[in-house]
């Protein structure tokens, strides 16, 4: 029998080498093209005849952005507007990306360290810099808040500084880990139906109850990056409190 | 000890992050209710923290696993 963890196997399409660095095109590329087709599909789409009652395809996409608008207006404020279409584009790919990674022989795109990775690094550059440039000096106050006794100085400043560069860390791992931890369960109980023959009925009922779960932490997971990506922003707009 | 069975056990042990998970997962479930029984009027606003709640203490039980991954399989 495969082995759970062959689903995150990387097999080459089209091999492309561009001077000594490989630069395949992967079934992870495909399906990240797939995903931001879909993506732009559905918004473009759901766009294209604008009405003042929208049809329900407007209505989602409609949904889509007021969800994302109000996060980034409870957690960023006003000063993250500019912002606002990083964080949806952040998100929509995120989420379209788990999604597609819940249809049977697909590729769950964010279940790879290297692309969550990725993200989170760029996310925590931009938002270094955003703060510095925007803060100077100002910005190192992140690190020591005000009103903190002398005697706890030597012990806080390294704590919040070592939890300040472990955020990209934290971030990327959280969602592969999530992702590649609910395939391989899925996987793993799929196994035990085909064994068990007709006592197989058990586990078949806990892999749909268990599907359902994963949605639910593939839309979570999408949330929980783009929500603590306006954390973060907001920490590098404001480092005063 | 044979390296080979040292990485199993320290696969094995690596699990038992999910002990705290576990906890953390239930103490959050726990509490919102019992604040949404005391005042349901709030409850609905704050359920966007219980997921997020939810979703952080669930990731550091995952933690554990990536690093029982990596024992098995990394080195």
């Amino acid at each position: 029998m495969a082995s759970p963890l062959d689903q995150f196997k990387i097999d080459t399409i089209v091999p492309l080498n561009v001077a000594g660095v490989d630069a395949s095109f992967t079934n992870s590329s495909l399906w990240m093209t797939i995903v931001v087709v879909a993506a732009s599909v559905f918004l473009i789409g759901g766009m294209r005849r604008q009405s003042i009652v929208p049809s329900r395809w407007q209505s989602m996409v409609e949904l889509t952005y007021e969800f994302i608008a109000g996060m980034v207006r409870d957690n960023v404020g006003t000063a993250g507007r500019e912002f606002f279409p990083f964080i949806f584009t952040l998100f929509i790919f995120i989420l379209f990306a788990n999604m597609a990674g819940m249809m049977p022989y697909s590729f769950t795109v964010t279940s790879h360290i290297i692309v969550t990775f990725a993200l989170a690094i760029f996310i925590f550059l931009g938002v270094t810099i955003i703060g510095v440039a925007r803060n100077g000096t100002k910005f190192l106050s992140l690190f020591l808040p005000a009103g903190v006794p002398i005697p706890l100085i030597p012990l806080l400043l390294p704590i919040e500084i070592i939890s300040y560069f472990i955020r990209p860390i934290t971030l990327s791992v959280r969602l592969c880990a999530n992702m590649m931890a609910g395939h391989t369960m899925l996987k793993v109980v799929a196994g035990f139906v085909a064994t068990l023959g007709v006592f197989g009925i058990a586990p078949l009922a806990f892999i749909v109850a268990l599907t359902g779960l994963e949605f639910m932490i593939a839309f979570l997971q999408a949330y929980v990056f783009t929500i603590l990506t306006c954390i973060y922003l907001n920490d590098a707009l404001h480092p005063a409190h | 000890m044979e390296p080979e069975a040292a990485k199993l056990i320290g696969a094995g042990l690596a699990c038992s992050a999910l002990l705290g998970a576990g906890i953390g997962i239930g103490n959050i479930f726990g509490s919102y209710l019992q604040g949404a029984m005391r005042n349901p009027a709030a409850a609905g606003e704050q359920r966007t923290n219980l997921f997020i709640g939810f979703a952080l203490a669930e990731a550091t039980g995952l933690f554990g696993l990536v690093v029982a991954l990596i024992l098995m399989f990394g080195i």
